[in-house]
């Protein structure tokens, strides 16, 4: 018998409702949060999704049209291809490399004490916090010979005459690599400044008894491990940032730069979006890349998973 | 309430307590000093910039080819820039109130709303959890520039444009702050929590008094990117009158006057960027200060 009611409580414990009414607390706490999130995101972002197969100018009321913007998007547009293979270049670049130097320079940065550290962080960070970091490359990458980098190099004799290092297809998307990779010591960099402060100091001592001999070992086998949720965050960041990228390409290079050799998808969105004023197609942009960025995460969160193993 | 709060050591030294000095070697060291040297000069290179501009006088602000080190430095740009504040069309500390409310309630709504929803997503179990949190999660990969337009629908129909409410309210929720905090608190040990509930206290109470002072690396630094986030905002698109506007769209105001204005706008440009590494600066240094009690973690 008390096996029976044993079993009667435990399937009332089992069911949605009672799982529900358990935590009511916990929904209370998230009720301003995803109130707000359903009002301005996930509901924008189904009806762009809605708009994706509708012709949208902004002016009248959308009319249906189908797959139409896809077949278009993925079989006819040639810029798109071309946009959509800087933008891969740029996330198999930038998105990795921008990683490890967020992480390597947060890490080095925790080697000092706390006011240089801030002092430092400053520094790094001040790209992601300054806004005129366009102003900076124009004067580096400026195409005559007043322009730093020409200067430099006719200098030191490397080339002859000025490069118009922003006017020349073959340079443009290098340059753009450079100067997004000094710019993206942003949230991933400070979130692992912060990530590094709590990790718990007694692990130290422990693993230099269990025989770790330099710092390198006790990067891989105790600070890295325990961080393992903000690595998880900084590389979603990355995703975002990295498959996103447009301002610097428009500010440096122009929209649409020369030969399209700095487009990327953002920029072709935009050119779409709020040059040509067509939002249906701009959202069926937004919709293959979002599509895109969820397929990398899903990658790279596997991958991460295997940290410190 | 059990106390086990975060102890913060309040000591300052220049080189690191001597437990963390396991493990290092000094050509390592020497490795190190050396890339950060080389890296940071580039990574200051804005600042020094921003700096230099703004106490240049016209004739070098003008001057080509550009030099980014200022000769004869001035504080005429600022007198400049008071000048034109002081005859703004809406008196200029309305902006700065403005400001005040737009950028101190969007960033500490964000900062609460976000911890509140990230504590039960980091340490219960419930119904639609996972669907919830992947939500956020993959919410930031979808490009906000096509939802702005209906975004600015969905304002348009809640009747909260023109107002405060148009800028505070759709900042309480990006993504990315409920998914920093939930990050970090996932890393507190359950026990924690454990013990003040058998205490007696609420889970409102573990979140304020346990959980949130554990985590305060998270939400200072969540606080930086988010202030600066509401201080970048114009709020053009939604603020019509111009008694609403904030600060930010006044001064690039006064920056967009041409070349007449070029000095003041050099100092414009500092002030923008100044007011943000303020903010950071004081959240920063405490970020750094926190130290985890060692045995807090299990």
């Amino acid at each position: 018998m008390a096996s029976k009611e044993a079993l009667e409580v435990a399937r009332k414990q089992g069911t949605l409702g009672y799982r529900i009414k358990k935590n009511k607390s916990c929904y209370i706490m998230m009720a301003p949060y995803f109130i707000l999130f359903f009002l301005f995101t996930v509901l924008p972002v189904l009806m762009s999704i809605a708009l994706s197969f509708t012709y949208f100018n902004m002016l009248e009321w959308p009319t249906f049209n189908g797959w139409n913007n896809y077949v278009k998007l993925l079989l006819e547009d040639d810029i798109f291809l071309v946009s959509l293979k800087n933008t891969l270049i740029f996330a198999v670049v930038t998105g990795p490399v921008s990683y490890f130097l967020c992480l390597m320079f947060a890490w080095i940065i925790n080697e000092f004490s706390s006011k240089v550290r801030t002092l430092l962080t400053l520094i790094f960070y001040a790209p992601s916090i300054c806004g005129n970091a366009y102003m900076v490359w124009q004067l580096i990458l400026s195409s005559d010979r007043y322009g730093y980098l020409n200067g430099i190099l006719i200098k030191l004799g490397v080339i002859n005459e000025q490069k118009l290092w922003m006017q020349d297809a073959k340079f443009i998307l290098p340059c753009l690599i450079v100067v997004q990779l000094w710019l993206s010591l942003g949230t991933g960099f400070l979130s692992f400044i912060a990530g590094l402060q709590t990790v718990d100091k007694s692990l130290y001592e422990a693993a230099a008894l269990d025989g770790v001999k330099n710092r390198w070992q006790e990067l891989w086998y105790v600070t890295l491990p325990s961080m393992k949720p903000q690595l998880m965050f900084g590389a979603v960041m990355q995703i975002t940032q990295s498959f996103a990228v447009a301002d610097i390409s428009i500010q440096l290079a122009g929209n649409p730069s020369v030969n399209y050799a700095g487009a990327t998808v953002v920029t072709h969105l935009l050119d779409y979006g709020s040059t040509r004023f067509d939002m249906g197609y701009a959202s069926a942009i937004a919709t293959v890349l979002f599509l895109l960025m969820v397929g990398t995460n899903k990658l790279v969160q596997r991958i991460l998973r295997r940290v410190g193993d | 309430m059990a106390k086990t709060a975060t102890k913060t050591k309040k000591k300052y030294r220049f080189f690191k307590p001597r437990e963390k000095k396991l493990n290092r070697s000094v050509a390592g060291n020497g490795i190190l000093f050396f890339i950060m040297g080389i890296c940071g000069v580039f990574m200051a290179l804005p600042l020094v910039m921003i700096i230099n501009n703004c106490l240049k006088p016209l004739d070098e602000l003008f001057q080509y080819p550009p030099k980014i080190f200022v000769r004869n430095p001035t504080f005429e740009n600022f007198t400049d820039l008071f000048t034109v504040m002081s005859d703004s069309w809406v008196p200029f500390s309305r902006y700065i109130l403005n400001t005040i409310i737009i950028t101190g309630a969007g960033t500490v709504l964000h900062v609460i709303f976000a911890s509140l929803a990230a504590y039960p997503l980091a340490k219960h179990e419930f119904p639609g959890k996972s669907i919830l949190f992947n939500m956020v999660v993959l919410s930031m990969m979808f490009s906000w520039t096509v939802t702005q337009t209906p975004n600015y629908m969905i304002i348009s129909w809640l009747g909260i444009n023109n107002n405060y409410l148009a800028l505070i309210l759709p900042a309480c929720q990006y993504g990315m702050g409920l998914y920093l905090m939930k990050q970090f608190m996932e890393q507190l040990p359950t026990t924690l929590m454990e013990s003040a509930r058998l205490d007696g206290a609420s889970e409102f109470q573990v979140f304020w008094k346990i959980v949130m002072p554990n985590v305060k690396p998270a939400w200072l630094t969540l606080a930086i990117f988010q202030f600066q986030q509401m201080w970048g905002n114009t709020g053009s698109m939604f603020l019509r009158d111009e008694q609403l506007k904030p600060m930010q769209f006044a001064l690039q105001q006064i920056a967009a006057g041409g070349t007449a204005r070029a000095g003041a706008s050099a100092a414009v440009t500092f002030v923008i960027a100044a007011v943000p590494i303020i903010f950071f600066l004081a959240c920063q240094s405490n970020v750094l200060e926190t130290m985890t009690t060692s045995g807090m973690k299990d």
